[in-house]
């Protein structure tokens, strides 16, 4: 990181005030909080043991890599959240970190957190990191999110991979189950997503990124969150239909599924010039709630089924 | 002889110090967890003949 900066031709340095806090803030923490609860959920729901210190390192090092690519995000979409009022203060366009120091900083981080999850954990988990960071930097960010309106249903991919990552470390390979966990987090993406961008449709067309609201209109956008969230609740289910989770579960995902379809049929009938947009931002509150209940839920089914084996083995 | 050195402002100071202790903070994290999986992984370096 460089903290002084000489400015051409003149005897005037720049050195650096940006805290800690600064750089944490560059790892998009909320953003890695999803990301760890996915690959914990991918992790423990894997079949076999692996040793707890490992899964911690293993979740660690997905963490570092996820919030390195949030840095190198933040790195390269610095103009255009400088104008959008949900970005502007972030720590690169509020001038806190300059833009190479972002860089330094996401480059660094993505090159440890990959050697160390190959190092210590299984070379399949790394590769799996590495292809996520550079897809989601390179593919999502460089290319897609600025090119085409579908610019987040093929770069959703890059945050559906940690249960996979997490699946991976845990047995070093992919099943599929993991497959599965993968397909509900990247069909979740665009009804998520396109809620958000109905109600900042304006924030986003200042910005120049071509999101689905400002560049087939809204009816389109509602149309697609409709038939997103018709495919999304019953692949929700299929990890009770494929049996590597309960009937409980199926229950649970099929009812939270129905609310999904609900939400999303309240977002379809929405009125065209609808300024205060109350379904869409239901909907994108309540998918928030969907995805984090969905994969709590496999959680505890593990855990109970796991329990409930102990039980009925020291009882034989 | 007069120390030419960048003199910094407090503001400037306080950053520096909380970026240091983040870098110490990682390094002594990364030293240890490298040391554990070292053991708990075993092989030819922790059971090497002395």
């Amino acid at each position: 990181m460089a903290l002084i900066e000489e400015t051409a031709g003149r005897d005037v340095y720049r050195i650096s005030e940006a805290t800690a806090g600064d750089y944490i803030e560059l790892l998009k923490p909320r953003v890695m909080s999803l990301v760890v609860f996915t690959a914990i959920v991918g992790l423990v729901a894997a079949p076999g043991s692996v040793n707890p210190f490992i899964a911690i390192v293993a979740i660690l090092c997905i963490a570092v890599g996820a919030g390195a690519s949030g840095a190198l995000n933040m790195w390269y979409d610095a103009d255009i959240d400088a104008v959008m009022g949900r970005t502007a203060k972030r720590p690169v366009p509020s001038g806190r970190v300059r833009p190479q120091e972002a860089l330094s900083f996401g480059l660094i981080l993505s090159f440890l957190s990959v050697l160390t999850l190959g190092v210590l954990v299984n070379w399949l988990s790394a590769a799996i990191l590495a292809f996520t960071i550079f897809f989601y930097v390179v593919v999502y960010t460089m290319w897609l999110k600025r090119s085409t309106p579908q610019n987040i249903v093929i770069g959703g991919a890059a945050g559906a991979f940690p249960p996979m990552l997490g699946w991976a470390a845990a047995t070093g390979g992919i099943g599929i189950e993991s497959v599965v966990l993968f397909s509900i987090i990247f069909l979740w993406t665009p009804p998520h997503f396109w809620a958000l961008a109905l109600f900042k449709c304006k924030d986003y067309g200042a910005a120049g990124v071509p999101m689905l609201p400002n560049v087939c209109g809204e009816r389109t956008t509602r149309n697609q969150i409709l038939l997103y969230s018709l495919v999304l609740a019953p692949v929700g289910v299929a990890p009770w239909m494929l049996g590597f989770a309960s009937a409980g579960y199926g229950v649970f995902a099929a009812v939270m599924g129905a609310v999904f379809v609900w939400y999303a049929f309240g977002v379809y009938r929405m009125k065209d010039g609808d300024e205060r947009m109350i379904p869409a931002k239901k909907l994108f509150g309540f998918s928030i709630l969907y995805l984090f209940a969905l994969f709590a839920a496999i959680l505890v089914d593990v855990i109970v089924g796991d329990m409930l084996r102990l039980f009925s083995v020291g009882l034989a | 002889m007069k120390d030419e050195g960048v003199e910094l402002t407090e503001k400037q100071r306080k950053a520096r110090r909380s970026r240091s202790i983040a870098i110490a903070l990682a390094l002594g994290a990364l030293v240890i967890v490298f040391y554990v999986v070292t053991f708990i992984k075993g092989g030819a370096i922790v059971n090497r003949p002395l």
